[in-house]
């Protein structure tokens, strides 16, 4: 037996290689170093920048290694750049938060590498059993942090939730992944995109792709199985639930657009219609929900629905437009739902864990920099042009008109106009309301720097996508 | 049937060992039993009791870490069965995950999820 | 060998069904724990049945990823069912429910 492992493979891992290490480093550090807290934040600073210049040097070269079980380079370098920035921005804000909640424990970073260590594992799954391992890798992680701020009854219950609907998730998933194996006989990934035509008849298979469907759109946090959404974000601590919203939200949809790829979608026509008619309803009750809430986190939450609806638009139209669109709109949606939870992170107090909407009255007076910065970021969510979230959104609805989905264009286009509504609400108390938030932290000049960092990157996606079209257009 | 004949002689061996291990203290030991030897436990405790308890949570901790050291071995028996194919890069392989195991191992230990209190 | 895939096919849905019918109806929190932990091994019958069927491995070697990962999830979801109990001494998971479900 001629076993297909070389080294080429193991270098050919690359950023994840190095976020896996980068754990194993500091479960090591975290063993024999005595109050190694600010080696830990420096440590994984430094693993996660590693891995975004590693993302960057290999995303020329797109491959397959360990006999073609996983992808590496192109799709999967360009998110594992994605996923290395959502969660260097979030390291980054981390530390101030923790010592607010007193939960300034340092199993928090290796559990936060864990995580994106999976999340690269399934942009890379270019086999079935592969994407198993990379989801529950993040999803393990990530149950963990959920709680993470043990002392807190809210985080306990958002953690428990999160804990058994995602297990429940899990256990669809892996029944479709199941009779998808039982039909084609193989878990690659690229087997079942090649030979879905083929089989597009066979009523196992399609069961088996309608429980797939299940599970990612559990994952990704899309209407009907939103429900946990809200709770899990509003009780999990602010920064993890910006990692959650983003670097995971992302990770499921570059799984989902490897899984239901053009060939699966085009031969499985009743999966393509239900997935449609769930993306329409994501956008919707997601907007309409986001508007009656008090709480920013929630709002954030039932607009993390929306988005993800505005995503899926992009998978169904199966095209490349499409496709370019959800890995454009992910990056987007990952540098500005970070900064908009980075707000929040320093907005919130030992006192005040969950900031309302009005508690942000007066906000521009008193801290005129977070109030421009959570501005611009609600301007991007919104999706008004000089902002990346507006060619997020331009591409994802372009490739739908190209593949005749114009209703669902223009479902998107008007679910876009009401979430103008709240997201605006929030700049309107910001700056037209009178109040007087000293109830609110300050910010450090770290934490303000990962802020305008984002800032700076969507501003300058927004003016010149075209460099990122460019690179995504080279990983099909 | 030929290449059983050695797993009937291992079972021999194993059945036959047991068996003269289990009984020969009866014919090598001194018996002299008195009431309190009988008691099922001897260490002060009442033998028989309501098994409708409540366990200390430190059980909890213990049972969590068994759980996840114990299940790692379903990956060792079929490299076991085929490692000769597979050698080196069956080795190296297993050695990396024995490695991940260990230093998981090492954190526990440190962390005193193995402290008896 | 007589007996035929769909028999375990069938075996295994009603299995997976009682699972998600006890996640879905019981309010004990172990109890829902146990009803996930019944899906996942009807997924594993599935999967052996298939394998064998095939006369393909893969899906035999899937199986031992998911006993592993969910015995992954069982401590960590153990785990989380202590930090609640230690907040607040319950595992009925109405009691559970400050935060609007």
């Amino acid at each position: 037996m001629n076993l297909p492992i070389t080294w080429n493979d193991v270098l050919a891992l690359g950023p994840i290689a190095v976020v896996f290490g980068g754990t194993l480093l500091l479960v090591v550090l975290e063993s024999i170093v005595r109050k190694a807290s600010p080696l830990m934040f420096w440590v994984t600073v430094g693993v996660l920048a590693v891995a975004a210049g590693c993302a960057l040097a290999t995303i020329g070269v797109a491959g397959t290694a360990f006999g073609g079980t996983v992808l590496t380079g192109g799709y999967a370098s360009y998110f594992a750049l994605v996923f290395s920035a959502g969660a260097l921005l979030v390291t980054l804000l981390s530390p101030a938060y923790l010592l607010k909640r007193a939960t300034a424990f340092t199993e928090y970073y290796i559990l936060l590498l864990a995580a994106v260590t999976g999340m690269m594992v399934m942009a890379a799954s270019n086999d079935l059993v592969v994407f198993f391992l990379g989801l529950e890798t993040m999803s393990v992680a990530f149950y963990v942090l959920a709680g993470f701020t043990r002392q807190s009854v809210t985080s306990n219950e958002s953690a428990m939730k999160y804990f058994l609907l995602g297990a429940f998730a899990t256990g669809f998933l892996l029944y479709g992944m199941a009779l998808v194996y039982g039909t084609l006989g193989s878990t690659s990934i690229a087997m079942l995109r090649s030979s879905a035509a083929a089989h597009a008849g066979e009523p196992l298979f399609l069961v088996g792709l309608g429980l797939l469907l299940v599970g990612f759109v559990f994952k990704v946090a899309a209407v009907p199985f939103h429900m946990w959404v809200p709770d899990v974000y509003e009780g999990a601590p602010t920064m993890v639930s910006g990692l959650m919203s983003t670097g995971g939200k992302s990770a499921a949809f570059a799984a989902f657009l490897l899984v239901f790829g053009a060939d699966v979608l085009q031969s499985a026509a009743p999966i393509r219609e239900v997935m449609a008619v769930l993306a329409a309803l994501s956008m919707i009750v997601g907007n309409i929900l986001a508007i009656s809430q008090t709480s920013v986190k929630r709002m954030l939450a039932y607009s993390s629905v929306a988005h993800a609806g505005y995503i899926l638009t992009g998978v169904i139209a199966a095209n490349a437009d499409g496709a370019n669109g959800v890995m454009f709109y992910l990056l987007a949606y990952t540098l500005m739902n970070v900064g908009a939870f980075g707000v929040l992170s320093i907005l919130e107090t030992a006192s005040v864990e969950n900031v309302r909407i009005d508690d942000l009255a007066g906000l521009s007076r008193t801290r005129p920099w977070l109030a421009g910065l959570m501005a611009l970021f609600m301007f991007s969510l919104t999706g008004i042009p000089p902002f990346a979230g507006f060619f997020g959104k331009y591409y994802v609805f372009t490739g739908a008109i190209g593949a005749g989905y114009t209703w669902l264009a223009i479902v998107g286009v008007i679910m876009s106009v009401v979430s103008a509504y709240y997201y605006l609400r929030l700049v309107v108390v910001m700056y037209f309301q009178e109040g007087s938030p000293d109830q609110v932290g300050t910010a450090t000049g770290i934490g303000l720097a990962s802020l305008v960092l984002p800032a700076i990157a969507l501003l300058a996606l927004g003016l010149l996508p075209s460099t990122i079209v460019n690179l995504t257009m080279q990983c099909f | 049937m030929e290449q059983y004949i050695p797993i009937a002689i291992m079972i021999l061996i194993g059945v036959v060992a047991g068996v003269v291990f289990a009984n020969i203290n009866r014919f090598l030991g001194p018996h002299k039993p008195t009431e309190e030897k009988l008691s099922t436990y001897e260490s002060g405790m009442e033998p028989v009791r309501t098994a409708r308890e409540r366990f200390s949570v430190k059980f909890y901790l213990v049972a969590m870490l068994f759980i996840v050291f114990d299940i790692e071995i379903v990956f060792l028996y079929p490299w076991a069965v085929v490692f000769r194919q597979l050698a080196p890069a069956g080795i190296i392989g297993m050695i990396v995950f024995l490695v991940i195991l260990v230093i998981g191992l090492i954190y526990e230990w440190r962390k005193g999820g193995m402290d008896w209190r | 060998m007589s007996v035929p895939l769909p028999y375990y096919l069938a075996l295994s849905a009603v299995l997976f069904t009682i699972g998600v019918v006890g996640v879905l109806v019981r309010r004990n929190v172990i109890v829902v724990f146990m009803a996930i932990e019944l899906m996942l091994n009807s997924v594993n019958l599935t999967l052996v049945a298939f394998s064998s069927f095939l006369g393909d491995v893969t899906g035999q070697a899937l199986v031992f990823f998911v006993m592993a990962v969910a015995a992954a999830e069982a401590a960590v979801g153990l785990a989380i069912v202590i930090a609640v109990y230690r907040n607040k001494p319950t595992v009925h998971l109405d009691d559970i429910n400050i935060l609007k479900w």
